[in-house]
This record gives C-alpha cells, sequence and structure tokens, in this order.
C-alpha cells in the first residue's frame, strides 16, 4: 500500500516546485487551453509546445523518463486515435499497402499531439505540487471550500479505508471464500455495505474530534498561500508564451 | 475552592433520544493537577460521561463546570479549549493531511495565527517527543506514534484538563511505558478513562468507579485496587498474575 506517497509527485525544491499551487494550477489549465485552440495544421507550433514543457520539466529537475512512465495514462486515448486513420471515412491515401482515411489521420494527430501535451502538462504540475498543496490552490481559486474539505478527506483517509477493504478481504477468504463469478456478486456487495457502514461511522467519529478541537464549520486557515506578483508572472510565462507562439505563427501563415 | 478546581460535575443524568439511561446523577471533583483515574467496566457510562466534560452532549440534568465555568451552548467554544479529549482511535482525531497541521487545528481554530501558532506546534510536539515527524501524514506513523501525536493535538490548545479515552488500548508494551512517561512528565491536570487497572495505578494517585451510571468509588488507587470485593462488584478485575496489597500491608509487589 503505497500509504500516502502519492506516486505522482516528486518531493523538491526547485523554483517550479516553490511557485504558490494556485499559480501553477491556473497556468497548467491556461496552457492546456491554448493549445486544444491551436489549429492541428500548425506543427511548429506543437513542437514549440513540447520545448517549453522541455523547458520546465528541466527547470523543475523532473526526469524525463520519470513523465514518461507516467504518460501510460493516455494509452487509451493513443489506441483510439490510431483507430482513426483506419475507420474514417472520405479520402483516403496508400501508406505501405494500407488504405488510410487522410480526415483520420488529422484528427489522430490532433487528438495524440493535444493529449500528450495536456497529459505532460499534468503530470509536471502533480511532481511539482503535493496534492494538498493542490486542493488548497483550488480553494484560493475560489473552488467552493466545502468540496476542497471532502477531497482533503479523501486524501487522508483512502489508505485507510483501502486498508479495511483488504482486511475484510482476507476475512472472506480466511473462511474458504473467493469471489469467482457473477453468482458471487451478492456477498461482495454486502462486504461494500459493511464498508460503507463502517466509513459513515467514522466519518461520525471524525466529527466529533473536529468539534472537540473548536472546529465552526470552516477549516482554519494555516497556510499562507498568497502568491506575490513576479509569481504570477513566472507561472503564466508558460501559457503566455504558448499563445505567444501560436499568434506568431497563425500570422506568419496566410 | 471554586478557583482551585479544574473539574466539577454535579448530579449529571443523561438519557439518551431512545430512552436509555445512561447516567444517573454523577458527582466528581478533580482539582487542579491532579491526575484521576476514572475506571468502569464497558457500559457503564464512561464515554457518555466524558461527552458530557466538553458539551458534546447535553446534560438532561445537572452541570459540568470546568476552572469555574459552566457548559452552556454560550461558553462552548472556551469550554472546549479548556477541555482537551483524546479519542481512543488516534486515526479518529487525526484528520489532517500533516502532523502539523492537525496539531495546528485547534490553536488556528481559536484565532491563534503565524508565530505564535507554529510555536505552540512545535512546543506541543516537543512534549510528546514526536518533532521530528511534523511534516509527515499521520498514516505514516506506528499506532504507538498515532496516539503520541494525538496527544499533542490536544497540549497544543493548552487546555485545563486532559481528558484521555483508553490511552493505553492497542499499544505494545513498549509503548505504553513511552506513553506514561509522557504523561507523567505533562504538568497539566489530566482524567483518564480505562479499565486498565495497572496503568490506573502507575499514573493516577487517585481512582473513581463509574458503574450503573453513578460513581461508586473515589479514593486513593491503590486502596481502590486493593478492595476485591469491590472490584468484583463492578466487573473490574487486575490481570492475572497481578495483586495490590492493602496499603497497610507495606509496599506492592508485581508478583
Amino acid at each position: 500500500m503505497g500509504a500516502g506517497h502519492h506516486a505522482l509527485h516528486r518531493p523538491g525544491d526547485s523554483p517550479v516546485h516553490r511557485l504558490p499551487p494556485q499559480c501553477k494550477l491556473l497556468a497548467t489549465v491556461a496552457f492546456t487551453l491554448v493549445v486544444v485552440a491551436t489549429p492541428r495544421e500548425l506543427f511548429p507550433a506543437f513542437a514549440g509546445y513540447a520545448l517549453l514543457l522541455a523547458g520546465v520539466a528541466a527547470a523543475a529537475r523532473v526526469p524525463a523518463a520519470f513523465v514518461l512512465r507516467r504518460m501510460v495514462i493516455e494509452t487509451p486515448f493513443v489506441v483510439f486515435a490510431f483507430a482513426l486513420p483506419l475507420i474514417g471515412t472520405g479520402e483516403r491515401v496508400d501508406v505501405a499497402g494500407l488504405s488510410l482515411s487522410v480526415e483520420g489521420l488529422w484528427a489522430g494527430w490532433n487528438i495524440i499531439a493535444k493529449a500528450t501535451l495536456g497529459v505532460v502538462a499534468s503530470i509536471l504540475l502533480a511532481a511539482t505540487t503535493e496534492p494538498r498543496m493542490l486542493l488548497l490552490g483550488a480553494q484560493r481559486l475560489r473552488l467552493p471550500p466545502l468540496l476542497v474539505q471532502i477531497a482533503m478527506f479523501m486524501l487522508r483517509y483512502m489508505d485507510l479505508i483501502m486498508d479495511e477493504m483488504r482486511r475484510m478481504r482476507v476475512a472472506r477468504e480466511a473462511r474458504g471464500f473467493a469471489a469467482r463469478d457473477v453468482r458471487h456478486i451478492p456477498v461482495l456487495a454486502r462486504s461494500v455495505g459493511a464498508l460503507f457502514i463502517r466509513s459513515y461511522e467514522r466519518g461520525e467519529r471524525v466529527h466529533l474530534a473536529m468539534l472537540s478541537r473548536g472546529y465552526a464549520g470552516t477549516m482554519p486557515a494555516m497556510h499562507d498561500l498568497s502568491a506575490a506578483r513576479r509569481q504570477w508572472g513566472m507561472a503564466l510565462l508558460l501559457p503566455g508564451l504558448a499563445l505567444l507562439l501560436m499568434v506568431i505563427l497563425r500570422v506568419g501563415t496566410p | 475552592m471554586t478557583e482551585t478546581l479544574s473539574l466539577e460535575v454535579s448530579r449529571l443524568a443523561y438519557a439518551y433520544p431512545d430512552g436509555t439511561q445512561a447516567l444517573f446523577g454523577v458527582d466528581l471533583a478533580i482539582g487542579r493537577g491532579e491526575r484521576v483515574a476514572l475506571l468502569g467496566p464497558n457500559g457503564a457510562g464512561k464515554t457518555t460521561l466524558v461527552m458530557h466534560l466538553n458539551g458534546i452532549l447535553t446534560p438532561g440534568h445537572g452541570s459540568v463546570t470546568v476552572a469555574g465555568l459552566p457548559v452552556r451552548p454560550d461558553t462552548l467554544k472556551e469550554i472546549r479549549r479548556r477541555v482537551g479529549l483524546v479519542f481512543q482511535d488516534p486515526d479518529d482525531q487525526l484528520f489532517m493531511p500533516t502532523v502539523r497541521d492537525d496539531v495546528a487545528f485547534g490553536p488556528a481554530n481559536m484565532g491563534v495565527r503565524g508565530e505564535e501558532l507554529e510555536h505552540r506546534v512545535k512546543s506541543a510536539l516537543e512534549r510528546v517527543g514526536m518533532l521530528h515527524v511534523a511534516d509527515r501524514p499521520p498514516h505514516h506513523l506506528s499506532f504507538g506514534q498515532r496516539r503520541r501525536v494525538a496527544v499533542a493535538t490536544v497540549l497544543a490548545m493548552e487546555p485545563e484538563i486532559l481528558v484521555l479515552d483508553e490511552p493505553s488500548s492497542n499499544l505494545d508494551p513498549a509503548s505504553r511505558r513511552e506513553l506514561a512517561e509522557i504523561l507523567r512528565s505533562l504538568d497539566v491536570t489530566m482524567l483518564m478513562v480505562t479499565h486498565d487497572l495497572p496503568y490506573a495505578l502507575e499514573l493516577c494517585e487517585r481512582s473513581l468507579i463509574l458503574s450503573g451510571g453513578v460513581i461508586v468509588a473515589d479514593g486513593p488507587t491503590r486502596e481502590i485496587l486493593a478492595d476485591a470485593d469491590l472490584l468484583a462488584a463492578h466487573r473490574l478485575e487486575l490481570p492475572y498474575g497481578f495483586a495490590v496489597p492493602d496499603p497497610d500491608g507495606g509496599p506492592s509487589r508485581r508478583t
């Protein structure tokens, strides 16, 4: 159980790590929007975006292998993108004996290029920002505090609940039960129900503990997350440069 | 007299909403600086009593006073600062993503900020010997460490009285001893709810027995634990191999 060790986060002390989380969040979203808004024919722009991300990774001292391993999550989209040229309609070209749809090729390229850039940007964000800081950053960006609190508790109690689930499975198996086919679903469903009730009761106890320490409906602000103008400037350099690149290239290509 | 009492409970009665009467008129007083054990079998009403001490439950009858301040809806905030409750399961008590944030939670709710908050967190963790884990998530700690951090979360609020619910439960012998050393080193009034009788003897000079919703005994721990009939009448037992000789019979031995 990777208790609390979140595989996406890579602790460090680079300039990127030190940026306030809300700046990085906004920069990532803005960068992704620029990428998505770029016309798919604008090849040099995509190359430029990739270079920008490489620059961020270098500044954050996140090795390429770390990013590559975590890009596996993109696989389903890639498979889908590769299928498009085969199933696409319209004008076709022959490549190595295969008849491929031109429109499908464009669509596939579009998906792969934009998804990859978005995924890499997100991986860099997660690698340089602790999960709880991401949530606090989101709260600074006006995400409702209640949602942030719920997510915080999920972060804290996820491993505990997984552990409880594992113990219940061991207890089932110790008495000779192993789920093999659909007829076993009712047994599993009862386990899930029991788990829900246990978690619910824990929630009540946690609430009592919170009340006992003076909780009155809002989490006290304990981290000073205010960002200096310079830090915002630094974070928005990434989407800013990306936008500039796109505009220049668009004006340059009739 | 009131000024020197940390906790005063008088004629406290309580019935749960379903009608089950749990407390039938509890009277007790704890002076400042005392360490008192509240003994009682399962189902005696110990937890119900504890829930009254910081106003989570409201008495059906009677009153609770903490250092002269009565527990009432309008005093709850101050009462919860004065009464530090340490729950039995540290996973219920430690709900923040890091130890530091968790210890800061109580004082921050009271409006403490900045350097003063830092200082409170640091000194509370130092007192339980857990400063080195400040930046770790609670679920990375051992059970004994989590219990110690749970004590720190309450110490950071600088309570008038520390109330511990079964502090020795689920601890291995070494953690149990370490916790005892820490609790003994704290200069704070303490009410320890337990049925671990040797632990009560080790830490508390005075004991109360709660049974059937009333206090049935109040006296020096050694005398109470030496009274085999009293213990037996209230489903309390010393573990196998332990005996507390009558106080007049010389020093106690563990055989």
